[in-house]
């Protein structure tokens, strides 16, 4: 039992594992598909069919992923320090004040391509600000930064309920939400992208802030792999001790790779107020902040995992809102479960399998104990 | 006399939250005591109150329901467990995946068996818990002062109400006095030496798991059969954080969890109350604010402005024996 894990081909550690945890999620979701008296492989069809099937879509496949690969990127940076940064949802939720005050100054008189820039930095800005707190009290007064951005998110909550319904809301207005922005603060949407491969993206929300996330994610990709700053921060998540044997300063860290998780998680805001509603809606991050821990567990907390783990939970919510028109006893809350579920598999019992898988390597290799594990090809 | 009767009744609604949240902070305790940090408070807790929910409403009792909540409670507690002890897999991780299968699962099991949007059928009669009158209770209550104190705080709460304040000596004595007490603290502490007087750390935490499982059914139980009838969708609303503030802020001892959660009850209470009130000195405070004040209580102890809040040693490490 306390046999340390041996070491394993490159493609079975980062392709074959994570993909049967996956599949086991999944297998364990249909089962839940099965308990309420639907097919399972019928679901299937009809999520692949509701996210891929049709240029609308795909649309609003990609507009959820946008959502994903923010909050997923935060997850993933912080990760990659040694921290569980549970709070995007709040970062994501106040940061929408980033997004929205912007805008709320600038849409009559200013074009969306001034708008944007300012409102991308309000975003990264406030979101950062709301994760630096948890990261400054981790690093200087030890508290555990998972408890403080679990606090933070209802603080946040709590925090944005007032300022919407007692301060953003229009005089006169019953709904707790900011007036609706100008063209300013609209961003364009990407129909032109879809329809150079022959797809009409109809009403979806596809819109700019899709490629902010992809570049975000090769930031994140430099950032993290190609810098110095990347370096101590993968150092001090392997072994903080490590770390300030080389002479890294720890509480700097943890606060710039907080900042840098808050900022992310903030910039998601972007999608949902200047590109789907043109106003700040209560409660407008709607569990995207949480998604982005399966998404980083589930892209191993690498950029070029994240995006396809992103746009898979993205055809779960696009999919899954199909699906309940078919079978209505299979709501949205369907995700949910799969959502946990992927977590559960990809995350806590990510090294279930892993004896058995180096076990079917071994005897592949077919030789004794002396050799430790020989390449599988 | 005004006040007197307000206050009475203030006390009185606070009692009556912070049930939930002494019941489930003692369960976090005996998970967190022996080194397994749970997040999933919140999700196991949940999931109790719609399993007893549906069990009560199918079979017409209320014990039967509290038997369900506490089963399915267990059992997500072993999920939980097994990740953590046997898998040593990440405990925080884990929890938060319980919470996100707990919510997700309620709805859509709910939604299949009673097709209500999500709510079990409303309980009645035996289904449901009961109120019990302390003895005398009626002849007391005109006696001024006494009598509401007596007949009105005292009287007149569910039977889990009165388990629940019973369970905190009872924790306090399992938890210092006990020799599975001991060796709970000490497998929060120093695992490593635990095992080596012999005693296996693997079971010591399961059996912690277990208890925080019995408890946070308990929970679960008096949300959906005694603080109302029947479960109704996401009807946790963030209890099961305030229980892990609570927890935080009592520092990890049992007689202090029951001061946070009456306090954390009681900023409840009075929010309730005060909706649109002006408070004497301060004048109307955003409702929000007293919404926000228990995480915010916790985050100031936590940062050690007041006091300092130690977790166990070896908590959210997994215990690996000498390789």
């Amino acid at each position: 039992m306390s046999v340390p894990y041996a070491k394993l081909p490159a493609w079975v550690d980062y392709g074959l594992i994570p993909l049967i945890n996956l599949i086991v999620a999944f297998l364990v979701a249909g089962l839940v598909v099965l308990a309420v008296g639907e097919s399972p492989l019928r679901a299937a069809s009809l999520l692949i069919e509701g996210a891929f099937g049709y240029g609308e879509g795909i649309g609003f496949t990609l507009y959820y992923a946008t959502n994903f690969i923010f909050t997923g990127l935060a997850v993933a940076v912080a990760f990659h320090c040694g921290l569980f940064n549970i709070g995007g949802e709040g970062q994501a939720y106040v940061a929408g004040l980033g997004v929205a005050l912007p805008c709320l100054w600038l849409d009559q008189f200013a074009p969306w391509y001034i708008v944007f820039p300012a409102a991308i930095l309000g975003a990264a800005m406030v979101g950062g600000f709301w994760a630096m707190i948890p990261g400054w009290l981790q690093a200087k007064r030890g508290s555990h930064v998972v408890i403080t951005t679990i606090m933070f998110n209802f603080i946040a909550s709590s925090l944005m309920v007032y300022v919407l319904v007692d301060v953003l809301k229009p005089a006169g207005s019953m709904a707790p939400q900011t007036r609706a922005f100008a063209d300013g603060g609209q961003l364009p949407r990407l129909d032109w992208l879809l329809a150079s491969v022959g797809l009409d993206i109809g009403g979806a929300p596809f819109n700019l802030s899709f490629l902010l996330a992809l570049v975000a994610a090769f930031v994140v990709w430099v950032v993290i792999w190609r810098t110095k700053l990347g370096y101590e921060i993968r150092t001090m998540g392997h072994s903080p001790t490590a770390a300030a044997y080389a002479g890294i300063r720890q509480s700097r860290i943890i606060v710039i790779t907080m900042m840098m998780s808050g900022a992310l998680a903030g910039m998601m805001a972007l999608n949902p107020i200047m590109g789907d509603q043109h106003r700040m809606q209560l409660d407008f991050v709607s569990g995207a902040g949480f998604v982005g821990i399966a998404v980083a567990l589930m892209g191993r907390s690498h950029p070029a995992g994240i995006i396809p783990a992103a746009i898979l939970f993205g055809m779960l919510y696009q999919g899954g809102a199909e699906i309940s028109f078919e079978m209505p006893q299979i709501s949205r809350d369907m995700i949910t479960i799969i959502q946990g579920l992927v977590i559960l598999f990809a995350g806590a019992l990510e090294n279930m399998f892993r004896p058995a898988i180096t076990a079917f390597f071994a005897t592949l290799g077919g030789s004794g104990s002396d050799k430790p594990l020989p390449a599988a090809e | 006399m005004e006040y007197f009767d307000t206050l009475i009744v203030i006390l009185q609604s606070t009692v009556r939250v912070s049930v939930p949240l002494i019941l489930a902070a003692l369960a976090g305790l005996y998970s967190e005591r022996a080194g397994i940090f749970d997040i999933g408070l919140e999700g196991k807790m949940l999931a109790a109150a719609f399993a007893g929910g549906a069990a009560a409403a199918v079979t017409g009792s209320a014990l039967i329901g509290l038997c369900a909540a506490i089963l399915v409670s267990v059992c997500l507690g072993l999920v939980h467990g097994f990740a953590s002890i046997t898998q040593r897999g990440n405990q925080i991780v884990s929890g938060v995946a319980i919470n996100f299968i707990a919510l997700g699962a309620t709805v859509i099991l709910g939604q299949a068996w009673f097709r209500q949007g999500g709510r079990t059928p409303q309980l009645s009669g035996d289904a449901r818990f009961t109120t019990v009158e302390l003895p005398f209770a009626a002849e007391i209550a005109d006696i001024p002062v006494l009598g509401p104190i007596y007949s009105d705080l005292l009287s007149g709460h569910f039977l889990l109400t009165y388990l629940a304040f019973m369970l905190i000596p009872f924790t306090w004595w399992v938890l210092y006095r006990t020799r599975f007490g001991l060796r709970l603290r000490a497998v929060g502490e120093n695992p490593g030496a635990v095992d080596t007087a012999g005693i296996s750390v693997t079971w010591m935490r399961y059996r912690a798991v277990i208890c925080c499982g019995i408890l946070c059914g308990i929970a679960g139980a008096y949300l959906s059969m005694a603080m109302t009838a029947g479960f109704v969708k996401g009807m946790t609303a963030g209890k099961g954080f305030i229980a892990l503030a609570a927890l935080i802020f009592a520092k990890w001892k049992p007689v202090n969890v029951m001061f946070a959660c009456l306090l954390f009850g009681f900023l409840d209470a009075m929010s309730i109350r005060m909706q649109g009130n002006e408070l004497p000195i301060i004048g109307v405070v955003p409702v929000q604010f007293m919404q926000a004040l228990p995480y915010l209580l916790t985050v100031i102890l936590l940062a050690g402005f007041i006091g300092k809040a130690i977790p166990p040693r070896a908590g959210g490490v997994p215990y690996v024996k000498e390789r």
